[in-house]
């Protein structure tokens, strides 16, 4: 154990970056959805492997943080099972896939179902933190319309959203005003999620490595989706429930089982819909009665 | 001299420098609500410039641009207003039409979101709303209804010259700038948008700033007329007068060389 500490720095990063990073994050909070430049630092993995994120994670890690990391809602994807294994390795930090037991939790894609307390703090890996740039690609313009507050184009690309597939489209990254200021973008979690970012206990912290920019919402800040008054923000639904523990408000992902055509709705929170189940919660994949009658 | 609390904008001792390079110099005018105001001259005698200044783009290097305002009286664009107000005002009560009406449109939009746009920029959040204006905007610059969810790609120039004045008149602005508005189109096609911005500004009672070195241009549409040469102003008065009578030496040669011609 102390063998591996004296390889590496904690969590990676040499003190003096972190410092610049939470210097970054401190300002972050201050100004609630602001995207704050900083110097980010050559992670030993490639961008678009969520370095902002890892970036962020360092910085913040404690010995004593107990972590989670998450991607497409399950903890066993490579991307998550290497970012974990990063930091239990640099930090030797204890991991773990429980929602409830972590203190910080990094994810890419989604936002716990379990509802998050003030112990925690949730690390975003974010691929594009620009929500002006699908209709301005000018970076120094884009800049001028955050600080002038000029956000008309965000609702012109709902517009066109709507004329073109007659509602709202966008199911991801869907931008959001923090604080009634800095629109921002939650980025690439689906809309499903953004309720959940609306006075959310725990710290929530946004890491764009490519880009350099890092962003906040602290405790207990309004996050508003933005929509029009007669095309009002709306979640995504299901017909199903899910398949392994019955649940009817998370969100699911799709599962095909065969080539026959076969498949099942499951929830993407993969430590979520285990915990219900282990409460004895049943959905119809797993329903042994049902099971039994098909057969 | 009337008195300027009737002045809409009031140009004074404007001159924009390049550097060394001069782009327009001591440039004095005033525009009267519902006015039309040509600026003609040959290529690089800084129309343009002008333009650019006095629509609050960039900064003169000296002179001031006073802009009588809704409701704070006057002010000067760049000495008496702060940047949020100057853009503000850039897109609700002023227009502004490029010649080429790539650099006035979305091209990544619906023609319905690009006339849309400004709506939203001053806070309507009502879709069916905004985009039942959009559609009688559409209509008034004669566009037929259904292109409303087409990209202005799949419009021709001439089209895409009257999306750009549609999207620019959406919020009622009082003040319209425009660079060579009919300047790539042919003719027949330029005949047609004359007409049509004619009719608008007389129905709108607009006041317009119009560049163009089609003097003809400047006789269909403009009251009165300023002649450029190498920056400086060197003849204005009412249209016809100065065109008819040129008095300075190179408003006669430009006028001689369009009768040639
Ligand atoms: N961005 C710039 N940087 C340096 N010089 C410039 C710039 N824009 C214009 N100029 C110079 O300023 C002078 C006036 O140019 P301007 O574009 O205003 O002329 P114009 O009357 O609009 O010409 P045209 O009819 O060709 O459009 C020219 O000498 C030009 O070279
Ligand atoms: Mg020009
Ligand atoms: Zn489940």
């Amino acid at each position: 154990m102390t063998q591996i500490q004296s390889e590496y720095n904690f969590a990676y990063l040499d003190e003096q970056t972190k410092r610049m990073i939470r210097r970054a994050i401190l300002k972050a909070v201050a100004i609630p959805g602001y995207q704050v430049p900083f110097a980010g630092r050559e992670m030993p993995m490639p961008y678009g492997w969520g370095t902002g994120g890892v970036q962020v994670t360092a910085a913040v890690l404690a010995p004593q943080d107990i972590l989670k990391v998450i991607d497409q809602g399950s903890d066993d994807t490579t991307n998550a099972v290497s970012i974990r294994q990063f930091f239990a390795k640099t930090a030797n930090v204890v991991t773990t896939e429980k929602t409830t037991e972590a203190t910080i939790i990094q994810t890419r894609h989604r936002i716990p179902e379990t509802p998050l307390n003030e112990d925690q703090i949730l690390v975003y890996q974010v691929p594009i933190p620009e929500p002006l740039r699908f209709l301005e690609p000018r970076e120094v313009e884009t800049r001028k319309m955050h600080a002038l507050e000029e956000y008309g184009l965000m609702h012109v690309k709902l517009y066109e959203d709507i004329s073109r597939h007659g509602h709202i489209a966008t199911t991801y990254a869907y931008p959001a005003k923090v604080d009634g200021r800095y629109v921002m973008d939650p980025s690439p979690i689906p809309k499903f999620d953004n309720p959940k970012m609306n006075m959310c206990p725990a710290l929530q912290l946004f890491g764009a490595g490519r880009e350099k920019r890092i962003y906040a919402i602290p405790p207990y800040t309004q996050v508003t989706s933005l929509d029009f008054e007669d095309y009002p923000f709306e979640i995504q639904k299901w017909e199903e429930n899910c398949a392994l523990c019955g649940a009817e408000d998370t969100f699911l992902d799709e599962v095909i089982l065969d080539d026959q055509g076969n498949r099942m709705f499951v929830c993407s929170d993969s430590d979520y819909c285990n915990d219900r189940q282990a409460q004895g919660h049943r959905g119809e994949a797993n329903r042994e009665d049902e099971m039994e009658a098909a057969q | 001299m009337i008195g300027s609390h009737d002045v809409l904008l009031n140009v004074e001792n404007l001159t924009m420098m390049y550097g060394a390079r001069v782009g327009c110099e001591e440039v004095s005018f005033d525009l009267w609500p519902g006015e039309v105001l040509g600026i003609v001259g040959e290529s690089g005698s800084g129309k343009s410039t002008l333009l650019r200044c006095i629509s609050g783009q960039v900064a003169p290097t000296h002179g001031a641009i006073n802009y009588k305002t809704r409701a704070n009286g006057v002010r000067d664009l760049f000495t008496g207003m702060s940047e949020p107000e100057r853009r503000f005002l850039m897109r609700t009560d002023w227009a502004f039409v490029h010649q080429n009406p790539r650099d006035g449109l979305r091209m990544s939009v619906s023609a319905g979101a690009n006339i849309g746009e400004r709506l939203m920029a001053v806070g309507q959040r009502h879709y069916g709303n905004i985009r039942a204006t959009a559609q009688d905007w559409l209509g008034k610059v004669e566009i037929a209804d259904e292109r409303l969810d087409d990209l202005p790609s799949t419009f021709s120039g001439g089209m895409q010259q009257r999306l750009q004045i549609a999207r620019n008149l959406v919020t009622s602005p009082r003040l319209v700038f425009m660079d060579e508005p009919t300047g790539g189109l042919d003719v027949s096609v330029q005949a047609k948008l004359l007409d049509l911005l004619r009719g608008l500004v007389q129905d709108l009672g607009l006041s317009v700033v119009i560049v163009t070195h089609d003097l003809a241009v400047a006789r269909l549409l403009s009251h009165r007329l300023m002649v450029m040469q190498q920056g400086r102003v060197v003849e204005s008065g009412l249209t016809d007068q100065v065109l008819d009578d040129p008095q300075h030496p190179y408003t006669q040669l430009l006028v001689s060389s369009i009768l040639q011609a």
